[in-house]
């Protein structure tokens, strides 16, 4: 018996071959921390790929779990709505008087302006020009580590990283830059997230947290409202002529930042960590990379396809909808499960098999696709090539040396926790 | 059957012969031409195949459909040219077709 069915057999969640096709639910964010989500979708895209559950937590919703299906129902705005929510827990009871828009989930032509009015900052032509910076700084993050002990590579490198990005799009004050990271995390806390802080926190301290990151970001609005030249987000909404006058409605504001830190923060900090944890699972593959650094630009997208760090996007149906022989009805919750599209073997040769030289390794779903497709797509890219280049240049291997602690969420494919040994490499 | 050549931000040139039906994306790929990504495989859904049509050509490369615009102008630095690569199909009338790529694709 291998281990896998070993492993299976210790857990709550039943084999979902054992199950009838209605009681298949997806959503339980168990089964993700516990890596047990794999074989439920893999049944669904066989059997019913375009699956409706009657009953769960977050009430019925259809599940579309096949690459060219996501494609479709994610290009079709006109029809699936990104309106007030994208993910499949509808807003939280008394959410409303709280109520904090963001272009993410809004509908042309709403969406556009806002979103085209941040675009500059992570746009190719200003992340060639940030390129040096990012380099220096990864080399400082991989400099300080300290070798021959373990130490936790999230904290030390995979939310330091990011965290520096990030501050550098908003030109955030530095040394409270880690005020960015705890913002993020309680933007998508939730009971969900069994194993953290966030899980037990009040609405009120959540509230709390949030009134007072937006009045630090009311401040540097004041003070850049009058600079045009400013390429940083929130010189970008404060100055561009359709979002300046979002200031009289801050809680739009916030929404928005929240919306960029969120997306600029867990998505690549998971890629970076899940990226170190599949190469330590296939050796074979490290040593391929060592004996050729150019492929880091063609691991970074398969990275990025294995990890999926947003296992998925939710719309809801404007209209009636026929596909893969169902009909969505108007109305319904439409959930577009990402981190199944890109296991489906009619559209990715050897899904579950981890190739960093795979042939049209960009061709994963994780930014997803039309007119909400990741916006960072490009920063998250560039950060973990930039890293990989790095690691090479110092590493002969970076050895994870125990359990990689899963977040319990069926959105976010977190990584909390993954001790590591450094190994440099010899003179 | 046509002849079109690809001209990268720093000029290099490609020129390719590919079959009728195909799309000038599917040109630029299976040809190993630089500088189209086209993540989404040709769905128009991701605006990652972006390339200036030269202006004598542009009438007969066709027009835009109103998903290609809306992709379109999530790009970055388009122009009147701008195009989806894997919205334009290879025919006899585009023999010699010349398209410029952008300095990268976004």
């Amino acid at each position: 018996m291998s281990f896998a069915e070993d492993h299976r057999e210790t857990t709550k969640f039943p084999d979902p071959y054992s199950l009838p096709l209605e009681k298949l639910d997806v959503s339980d964010s168990g089964l993700f921390s516990a890596q047990e989500h794999w074989r439920y979708f893999e049944r669904l895209r066989k059997e019913d790929p375009v699956h409706y559950c009657p009953d769960s937590e977050f009430g019925p919703y259809w599940s579309i779990t096949k690459f060219k299906d996501i494609v479709a129902v994610d290009s079709n705005f006109k029809v699936f709505s990104s309106d007030k929510t994208i993910v499949i827990a509808d807003p939280r009871e008394g959410e409303d008087e709280f109520d904090t828009p963001m272009f993410i989930a809004m509908d042309p032509p709403r969406h556009d302006v806002q979103r085209k009015a941040v675009t500059p900052a992570v746009a190719p032509a200003n992340l060639a020009k940030l390129e040096g910076l990012i380099r220096e700084r990864v080399c400082k993050i991989l400099d300080d580590l300290p070798v021959g002990e373990a130490f936790d590579w999230v904290d030390r490198v995979s939310i330091e990283l990011t965290t520096q990005m990030l501050a550098t799009l908003f030109d955030f004050p530095w040394e409270d830059r880690r005020k960015l990271t705890r913002w993020s995390d309680i933007s998508t806390a939730g009971p969900d997230l069994v194993g953290t802080e966030y899980a037990t926190m009040t609405e009120e301290d959540r509230r709390a947290e949030l009134e007072e990151c937006l009045a630090y970001f009311l401040m540097l609005w004041e003070e850049r409202r009058g600079n045009g030249d400013g390429t940083d987000f929130i010189s970008l909404l404060a100055t561009n002529p359709d979002t300046k006058e979002m200031i009289t409605n801050p809680y739009e504001i916030l929404g928005n930042l929240i919306l960029l830190i969120v997306g600029g923060n867990d998505t690549t900090r998971n890629s970076i960590s899940g990226g170190l944890l599949a190469l330590n699972q296939n050796p074979k593959e490290f040593e391929k990379l060592k004996a050729n650094p150019a492929l880091v630009p063609s691991m970074v997208s398969e990275i990025i396809r294995w990890v999926t760090p947003l296992a998925h996007m939710r719309r809801t149906a404007l209209e009636d909808y026929e596909i893969g022989g169902k009909t969505i009805k108007k109305g319904d919750k439409v959930v577009m499960w990402y981190i199944s599209g890109n296991r489906d073997d009619e559209e990715i040769d050897r899904p579950n098999e981890f190739i960093i030289d795979r042939d049209k390794a960009r061709h994963h779903l994780s930014f997803g696709f039309g007119i909400h497709r990741c916006m960072g797509n490009r920063v998250g890219e560039m950060q973990l090539r930039i890293l990989w280049e790095e690691i090479l240049n110092r590493f002969d291997h970076v050895e994870v040396v125990g359990d990689a602690k899963r977040l319990d969420s069926n959105f976010v494919m977190g990584i909390t926790e993954m001790p590591v040994v450094l190994h440099p490499k010899k003179a | 059957m046509a002849t079109v050549t690809f001209i990268e931000g720093n000029g290099t040139e490609h020129t390719v012969t590919v079959d009728n039906g195909l799309s000038l994306m599917e040109a630029a790929v299976n040809n190993m031409v630089p500088g189209i990504d086209a993540d989404c495989g040709g769905a128009c859904a991701c605006a990652t195949c972006h390339v200036y049509v030269e202006p004598a050509w542009e009438t007969k490369a066709g027009d835009k459909s109103d998903m290609e615009e809306t992709m379109l102008d999530f790009a970055e630095g388009t122009q009147g040219n701008s195009r989806l690569a894997c919205q334009i199909k290879i025919s006899d009338e585009l023999d010699g077709l010349v398209v410029r790529l952008p300095e990268a694709q976004f």
